[in-house]
């Protein structure tokens, strides 16, 4: 299928203080091809797509396009030469219509009607259907990523980077963007893309590269290769995959029976008619696509916003009145999803983020002193049992990647002994054995007793820990059902199917 | 009382006279918002441009040299606040306030020569049977080229703004300053130009009550115009007519009340002080009811890190 190189690297080096984020990095991207880049976070992907992109300049390597010698000192440079990418976080303007989005992305646009009619015509015949003059604010993910691709094809690009384009997707819709990419891949477009959900890679990959700690480490033909052997290969050990030990269910220890709860601001979602409970013991797998009422589900659950009394009941105790200190003191425990801002204060060290959730419940103060002492010490007990990398409990939570914060947030509300336990995306941004490890805690919380309820946009991982699945679509819950017994295909229905999305027309 | 001394066609005239430092000023931080940041400073621009125009007028004997002057002393000043804010990436509420301490400071420095001195007159524009009409002519077509040029700059802005792709650049880089530079819009560059416009427009709008409105130098005239300009953009919801309404509103309440005062009726001048700031921002509250907000980026340093 590939018949020419159309992008060879060689040596690609990029330096940064204290880390060498890519080593050598060398590899061809044939003409029509779609190329994987896999690795863990951290691993140097999305520098080195930076440095294709020209916003980066690599130390020392050459790359070469065409056969010319290709060194883009400016994005500007590198989409002239039909280069073109999908940023992994949207690279987009909410206040903006679609079509000024798009105007922004192309060096010389042309008027605006004219470009909302051709955005228009190139959005229907791959199936994307858009309208230009909507403001980027008001769409879903999906959406928004139709306009990121779409500003692309719109400069015929000869290389599409797309930069973990499916995480935001159902099912359905991931579907439909791969029959896009395949229609672009027989117009002769190659396309270089970046994921670790190792199945799609193997479904439309032709040729896999693995970066592991910014060196290359191994390529692979996908389809031929196991997703586990490409796993490991990016892991570079041997993978353990969580445990389930056989639970049995307990009485019911937390639920919500018919609450409805308007929109908290212009971009929200309001949640419809929500009903849910769980059991001890039991693990709760709550999915769906990001803004279908995820953050409002969690503040509900965590008091941030309180309903009526018995809308939330706690062992048959009404507590939706209650703010989050009295829940915590209940035991109803919640770690969301936003680590810096959220979960965990920024500038505070790790010791103060400890107290921040856990005075409460280990008495880390007494009539308004903080017991320091006792405060260190818990903390310490968390980076130990986690695993957590860093110097020591007086760092700033800012200072630890996205990964060991995210085993730090999580482990201080595992360790706090909960009754019910909320997680939103508890592995998000963490690498594979933190991942792991951090389901398996879940896993054996549930064990324990404990109730959990576990929101995620990563299916496989709600496959793989929960007992009962029930999807979140535009704020209203879908019924739990037994995750055993459920489709890939199931699940996608559940989660609201396609959102209007269609087959490209080829 | 005798409000028959109230003449009105010399009222409107007036007003508008009244408004034009404000309008200058607003117009100039608008365009500095938009970019995603927020000048504090610029009452000390203002009062740096009263000052510098003010002296390079009397000097020079041109109050058109004395504008020039003024608008590149007020981008000057406004250039340290660049340089503090884009390059040393400074908290930009504090450089602003420290930019408004310093401009008043330099401005009494500047200014103990010029105390008492009579600037030169600037020409009114007189187009012959317009300027002659009755009622209109003296309102619409008697006044100075600045107050033009105001009005001018708030039409040019708001369809530089919304026509052209210089505009649309700018909005962006306010909007979401990551996107725009993972787009390649040197984010920096135009922010830093944006900051330069409005310290210009602000060394004016000072120039004009300096040279024009009062007209002589005394220390701090600028009496929280440039506060004033800054709660007007954000009233105005970032729309440049509507600082233009807001301004001209403004400025109408200031020459009523004046007259009201002069003629005497039987309300405290304490209260007629404080109405024009009171009116022009509940007017303001009430037209700023719809959705538009500020730009998403404002205040925000920007740091290409990788």
């Amino acid at each position: 299928m590939s018949t020419s190189a159309l992008l060879t690297l060689d040596g690609l080096t990029k330096a940064y203080p204290g880390v060498v984020a890519n080593d050598k990095v060398s590899f061809v991207i044939g003409t029509g091809e779609v190329h994987a880049l896999l690795g863990e976070n951290g691993a140097g992907k999305s520098t080195l797509v930076k440095m294709i992109y020209g916003l980066v300049k690599p130390d020392s390597g050459q790359m070469t396009l065409r056969g010319q010698p290709y060194e883009p000192a400016e994005p500007r440079q590198a989409r002239a030469d039909g280069i073109a990418m999908v940023f992994q976080h949207f690279s987009l303007f909410d206040a903006l219509n679609v079509a000024e989005n798009i105007a922004l992305g192309m060096e010389t646009p042309p008027p605006m009607r004219d470009l909302a009619a051709r955005i228009r015509d190139v959005s229907e015949a791959y199936g994307l259907p858009l309208d230009p003059y909507r403001t980027v604010g008001a769409l879903s993910a999906g959406e928004r990523q139709r306009v990121e691709i779409i500003r692309c094809l719109l400069q015929d690009p000869k290389l599409l980077i797309m930069d973990e384009p499916t995480s935001v997707l159902t099912p359905q819709e991931v579907e439909i963007l791969f029959q896009t990419l395949r229609k672009l891949k027989s117009e002769g477009t190659s396309i270089l893309y970046i994921s670790h959900k190792l199945e799609e890679i193997r479904a439309l990959c032709d040729q896999a590269t693995i970066l592991r700690l910014g060196r290359n480490v191994g390529a692979c033909i996908p389809a031929e290769t196991s997703a586990r052997d490409m796993a490991e290969l990016m892991v570079g050990t041997a993978l353990k995959t969580p445990e389930r030990s056989d639970r049995t269910f307990g009485a019911v220890a937390l639920a919500i029976t018919d609450l409805s709860v308007p929109a908290p601001s212009a971009f929200g979602t309001a949640l419809r008619g929500l009903q849910l409970s769980v059991r001890r013991g039991e693990i709760l797998g709550v999915g769906g696509v990001a803004g279908n009422g995820q953050d409002e589900l969690l503040s509900v659950l965590s008091g941030e916003v309180t309903t009526a009394r018995d809308a939330v009941m706690f062992d048959g105790q009404p507590i939706g009145h209650m703010g989050p200190t009295a829940r915590r003191a209940l035991g109803v425990l919640t770690a969301p999803e936003e680590r810096l801002g959220h979960a965990a204060a920024p500038d505070m060290s790790l010791t103060e983020n400890a107290l921040l959730t856990g005075s409460v419940r280990e008495g880390l103060e007494t009539r308004g002193f903080l017991k320091w002492g006792v405060a260190r010490s818990f903390a310490e007990t968390i980076i130990k049992a986690f695993d957590v990398r860093t110097p020591g409990p007086e760092n700033a939570a800012r200072s630890l990647s996205g990964g060991n914060l995210q085993k730090f947030v999580i482990g201080r509300e595992v360790l706090q002994r909960p009754e019910v336990l909320v997680v939103n995306q508890p592995t998000w941004g963490v690498d594979a054995a933190a991942a792991a490890a951090i389901r398996q805690a879940l896993l054996d919380l549930a064990a324990g007793g404990a109730a959990v309820i576990c929101i995620s946009q990563d299916l496989d991982e709600l496959m793989e820990i929960s007992d009962n699945f029930a999807a979140l679509n535009e704020g209203t819950l879908s019924v739990p059902r037994p995750t055993a017994a459920l489709t890939v295909e199931e699940i996608g229905l559940m989660m609201g199917g396609a959102h209007g999305m269609e087959v490209a027309h080829v | 009382m005798d409000l028959s001394a109230i003449n009105p066609v010399l009222l409107i005239a007036s007003l508008m006279v009244a408004a034009t430092p404000l309008l200058l000023a607003a117009i100039g931080e608008l365009v500095v918002e938009k970019s995603g940041v927020l000048n504090l400073g610029v009452e000390g621009m203002m009062i740096t441009g009263a000052i510098a125009g003010f002296a390079a007028a009397v000097e020079s004997g041109s109050p058109l040299a004395g504008f020039v002057v003024a608008a590149v002393a007020g981008a000057a000043l406004s250039l340290l606040f660049a340089a503090l804010t884009q390059v040393a990436l400074a908290n930009q509420v504090a450089s602003g306030l420290a930019l408004t301490l310093f401009g008043l400071g330099l401005s009494a420095l500047l200014g103990q020569r010029y105390v008492g001195v009579k600037p030169p007159q600037m020409g009114r524009i007189d187009i012959p049977v317009l300027s002659d009409l009755p009622v209109v002519g003296p309102i619409l077509f008697a006044h100075d080229v600045i107050l033009y040029f105001g009005i001018a700059l708030t039409g040019a802005v708001w369809a530089v703004l919304k026509f052209t792709r210089a505009g649309l650049v700018l909005r962006a880089v306010g909007e979401n300053h990551e996107a725009a530079h993972a787009l390649g819009y040197k984010v920096v560059r135009i922010r830093t130009l944006a900051i330069l416009f409005g310290g210009a427009c602000a060394g004016m709008g000072g120039a004009y009550i300096s040279l024009i409105r009062v007209p002589q130098w005394t220390e701090g005239m600028t009496a929280g115009i440039g506060w004033i300009a800054l709660a007007l953009v954000v009233f105005a919801s970032w729309k440049p007519w509507r600082a233009l309404l807001g301004a001209y509103l403004f400025g109408g309440v200031t020459v009523v009340q004046l007259n009201l005062q002069a003629a005497g009726v039987a309300i405290p001048v304490e209260y007629l002080a404080m109405s024009p700031y009171l009116i022009t921002i509940l007017v303001l509250v009430i037209l700023s009811a719809d959705k538009s907000s500020a730009p998403a980026s404002l205040g925000r340093s920007f740091h290409a890190s990788r």
